[in-house]
């Protein structure tokens, strides 16, 4: 009913809006109650008209337009009818930013709003607690754009690069042993070969007498110990298995292979192991100048060394690979909107009536029943706001996926509004097809706004 | 807004003069353009430009035009004329074009800006087309938009005068590249060789490792790098593209011409056995991660610009070889302390096989939007020697511009890769990525870029990879 005579007002005030506004100055002032009681459609639709005609240039007319552009193929030209919307249901790429979008509705907004509602609920009680609001909200004043750049550096797979990794490899270095010389290996056709679990075990059986060398080689100058002796040959000690293990690279590449040339370092904390039957039967580490020396029950055994020696360094976790990338972006969004969460919470919370707290405790509530039991409900409809406005916010997500994302996980991030972009202006060039996803997300958004304008409205009656 | 309005108006009528001056200059270079075609068809050759350049010239400047300003090259008086020029280049690169737009600003009185384009490039082009305010000039990355574009009748054809120039200066092969459907669109001024592989030399010398001549050599040096303890080679994966240049060169070198050409025209698919072939070639370096600088997770991470970086920082550097193309050497100067040519250097390509080692070039080339004057003028220039002379002093340049005197290059790496590439005549073949639609060849996340990024991550499936890359090619090539 009330659209229906705006649009009624609308049509007469392009006639007679200009005569009528001066008039009531002129002749009005005699009877100015009946003047304003008989002009006011028209006032009213002066005032609206403004509004209306930018609300239907930059919002109506588009989404008219691109439900329109939406039945038409790439170039616009050819009616196809509901074929891009197929072509959006049948892509796999298209039904993994949906699926995605289903994973950021519904993770996204209930994480930013419980962390909201614990960060609210606990600065009440701290004294430095508008402080701890403060750097709690900055997120919210940097753009998206460079909130992704930060995060994209925060996941970079260097540890020396990304601060998330940095941690996850000082936590990990710090409760397992380091490797002696990660990434070091004996030459490919040498008398080593490469078994199970990245160890290498020789293939002919160790003898007592003649020195077992074990040359390895990959090592970075810098990564060999300061001060690494010059390797020695291993003196033959009688009913033992002796050699010498050492980095059987000179500069330049000068040294012989297999050969201790003088200037070729030793390397000292190799684990050598015996091994008879895949059993162990003695080991060894090898010392200041690279000798080392198994005791007699490892004659006639393969030599192996474990590939503990050798283990790469760990990398820290793929924060962007295809797995963890959509979980990664969104600790990025909950970053940025945790704090608002919090600010509208904790205003909802200075107008809860502290009396039924006192109360509940009174009766002998503990806090956590004060709080599930009295802040929660009293708090309700403004959690149900910030939630529906971050939900509305998370569903037109875009640039954090487009920056944060590396362009071989980008489909396994992708989002709608992604997928829209890409479909029109990259690389896709189908703006029928980009349209078709663009109604399907006002589709999406549309209930969650009429149940945030019904709610709205009853606040409103109350 | 009716001074605005004002300006340009009595700029036309006092500049009427200038008017008559480049009708005059554009007629002379019509002229000379007509002998030139005429004596190319008599028998071509080096020799008869020679002539030709001297028989033009006392023509040039008997039209005496006083804005041309160098040697025999005319272009129009410009003054209070804005001229907007866009292609993808940032960094070192756009200000090194940036020298040439002030050349030309000096020249003819215009004003000329750049706008970089970004890397989704005839999105960029085709939104501002379709907004009704092109830039004058582009310079297009992938020849398939240049095809695009004039099936739509965006570009315009080179006018007389700019025409005039690139026959004087251009081989065939790249006069071709620039036309479709008998006319001629655009001038490739900047191209690259792709078909390089850089090394930080003290790396090379502390590892005793040598340039090699064949893939198999390759793999080896690889090795024996890795002996002294350097990473070996550096992949920038997280730039699709530069997987997509590996997988040309070997294709190139080890599948022949032929079937390159027939692959980047789809006119055979990606599950050839050619395609299994030097995806396998490629997975022979992919699967060895030792040989990968921070293994096959680190590649991924890695962009182009830190991929050649990581090279040539640091003792020992995180890399000791990097593949890409020409312009390398720009980034190194620009973003490392090494020095080309002594820190660091080049080979050709490997040759796979028992093919010939590959030339693989890339290029962009400038087309104009607007069919005006000033466009065709900026076209003109930057056909010209002239213009390539300024570029080339800058580095990280490479002009096919065969008139350029190669003392014009700042070093002796980028003279030795210049006739290396002017050397090899029309026997280039043009990147195949830039050949293909963009949704294939060109978009990040997509396509060859993604699919390849997916073989690196998994060598071992080729025949994955093989399925995957035609699934996506038949997409964007449209069947």
């Amino acid at each position: 009913m009330a659209p229906a005579s705006v649009a009624d007002a609308t049509a007469g005030a392009g006639g007679g809006g200009s005569a009528a506004v001066p008039s009531p100055p002129g002749s009005g002032r005699p009877r100015p109650r009946r003047g304003i009681t008989a002009t006011r459609p028209w006032v009213a639709a002066l005032f609206l008209l403004p509004a209306l005609i930018l609300l239907g240039a930059l919002v109506a007319y588009p989404i008219i337009y691109t439900v329109k552009r939406s039945l038409y193929d790439a170039d616009g030209s050819g009616f196809v009818g509901l074929k891009n919307f197929g072509t959006v249901f049948s892509d796999h790429g298209i039904l993994t930013a949906v699926r995605n979008n289903v994973i950021w509705v519904v993770v996204a907004p209930a994480v930013a709003t419980a962390l909201g509602l614990v960060f609210a609920v606990l600065t009440e009680r701290v004294r430095w607690g508008t402080a701890f609001k403060l750097v709690v909200f900055m997120p919210m004043a940097i753009s998206m754009l460079a909130a992704g750049i930060i995060f994209r550096l925060v996941y970079e797979q260097d540890p020396s690069q990304g601060v998330a990794n940095a941690v996850v490899v000082a936590v990990h270095d710090t409760f397992t042993d380091n490797a002696a010389y990660p990434g070091a290996r004996p030459r490919p056709n040498s008398d080593l070969k490469p078994t199970a679990g990245g160890s290498f075990t020789s293939a002919s059986a160790a003898a007592s007498g003649t020195a077992a060398d074990l040359p390895l080689v990959g090592i970075p100058a810098n990564k060999v110990p300061k001060g690494a002796a010059d390797a020695k040959p291993a003196a033959p000690e009688p009913g033992k298995v002796t050699g010498t293990v050492w980095l059987d690279f000179r500069p330049g590449g000068t040294g012989k292979p297999g050969v201790i040339d003088p200037g070729e370092k030793a390397l000292s904390g190799v684990k050598v192991q015996a091994v008879k039957d895949g059993k162990v039967v003695a080991s060894a580490k090898s010392g200041k100048d690279g000798t080392y020396s198994l005791p007699a029950k490892a004659v006639g055994a393969q030599l192996r060394l474990p590939g503990s020696n050798f283990s790469g360094k760990y990398e820290g976790i793929n924060w962007l690979g295809p797995t963890l990338v959509t979980p990664s972006i969104i600790v990025s969004y909950v970053w940025m909107w945790a704090g608002f969460a919090m600010v509208l919470i904790a205003a909802g919370l200075a107008g809860v009536p502290r009396e039924l707290m006192e109360q509940a405790r009174v009766d002998g509530a503990n806090e956590w029943q004060v709080f599930r039991r009295i802040t929660v409900p009293l708090l309700a409809p403004v959690l149900v706001v910030v939630t529906v406005t971050l939900m509305i916010n998370v569903l037109k997500i875009f640039d954090l996926v487009y920056i944060i994302a590396p362009g071989n996980t980008q489909q396994d991030a992708n989002v709608l509004a992604l997928q829209l972009y890409l479909s029109s202006f990259g690389g896709g060039d189908d703006q029928g097809v980009g349209s078709a996803i663009g109604v399907i997300l006002l589709l999406l958004v549309l209930p969650v706004m009429v149940f945030n304008i019904r709610r709205l409205r009853k606040e409103g009656r109350r | 807004m009716h001074r605005l309005k004002g300006k340009p108006f009595t700029a036309t009528a006092g500049g009427a003069s200038h008017r008559r001056a480049t009708r005059i200059a554009l007629a002379a270079a019509a002229a000379s353009a007509l002998v030139l075609s005429a004596s190319a068809c008599g028998g071509g050759g080096s020799d008869d430009n020679g002539k030709d350049k001297k028989t033009s010239s006392p023509t040039a400047s008997a039209s005496g035009s006083a804005a041309g300003g160098g040697e025999n090259l005319q272009l129009p008086d410009l003054h209070g004329q804005k001229l907007e020029v866009a292609a993808v280049w940032t960094g070192p690169e756009q200000k090194n074009f940036q020298k040439v737009l002030d050349e030309f600003d000096k020249r003819t009185g215009a004003k000329s800006t750049f706008v970089p384009t970004g890397d989704s490039q005839s999105t960029f082009l085709g939104t501002k087309i379709q907004g009704g305010a092109p830039p004058d000039v582009a310079f297009l990355a992938q020849n398939g938009v240049l095809h695009q574009f004039a099936d739509k009748g965006w570009i315009k054809p080179l006018g007389p005068a700019a025409q005039a120039e690139l026959q004087k200066n251009f081989s065939k092969g790249w006069q071709d590249l620039g036309a479709w459907k008998g006319k001629q669109y655009g001038i490739y001024a900047k191209v690259s060789n792709k078909s390089m592989i850089w090394y930080n030399t003290a790396a090379f010398s502390n590892a005793g490792a040598t340039e090699p001549k064949t893939w198999d050599d390759f793999l080896k040096t690889a090795e024996t790098v890795f002996d002294s303890g350097t990473a070996p080679v550096s992949i920038g994966g997280a730039d699709g593209w530069t997987l997509t240049d590996w997988f040309e060169n070997i294709y190139l070198s080890q599948a022949g011409p032929e079937k390159y050409d027939q692959l980047a025209a789809h006119k055979i698919k990606w599950t050839d056995p050619s395609v299994k072939d030097a995806l396998t070639t490629l997975g022979q370096l992919f699967s060895k991660t030792d040989l990968i600088a921070g293994g096959t997770k680190g590649a991924l991470g890695t962009d182009f610009p830190k991929s050649v970086t990581q090279t040539f920082t640091g003792n020992p550097p995180a890399a000791a070889m990097v593949y890409e193309a020409d312009f390398v050497s720009a980034f190194i100067s620009a973003n490392t302390k090494a020095k080309v040519g002594t820190d660091a250097k080049e080979f050709a390509f490997p040759a796979v096989g028992s093919g010939k080692a590959p030339v693989v070039s890339g290029g962009d080339v400038a087309v104009a939007l607007k069919d005006t004057p000033a466009a065709q003028a900026l076209l003109t220039f930057i056909a010209s020697t002239d213009a390539a002379k300024i570029w080339a002093q800058g580095g990280g340049y490479l002009s096919p511009n065969k008139s350029l005197d190669f003392a014009a290059y700042p070093d002796d790496v980028q003279r030795s890769i210049a006739q290396s590439l002017i050397g090899a005549g029309d026997d280039f073949r043009f990147d195949m990525s830039d050949q293909a639609p963009a949704a294939f060849g060109g978009t990040k996340g997509e396509g060859e870029w993604k699919d390849l990024q997916d073989f690196l991550a998994k060598p071992s499936d080729v025949a994955g990879a093989q399925a995957k890359l035609e699934a996506d090619a038949a997409k964007a090539y449209g069947g």
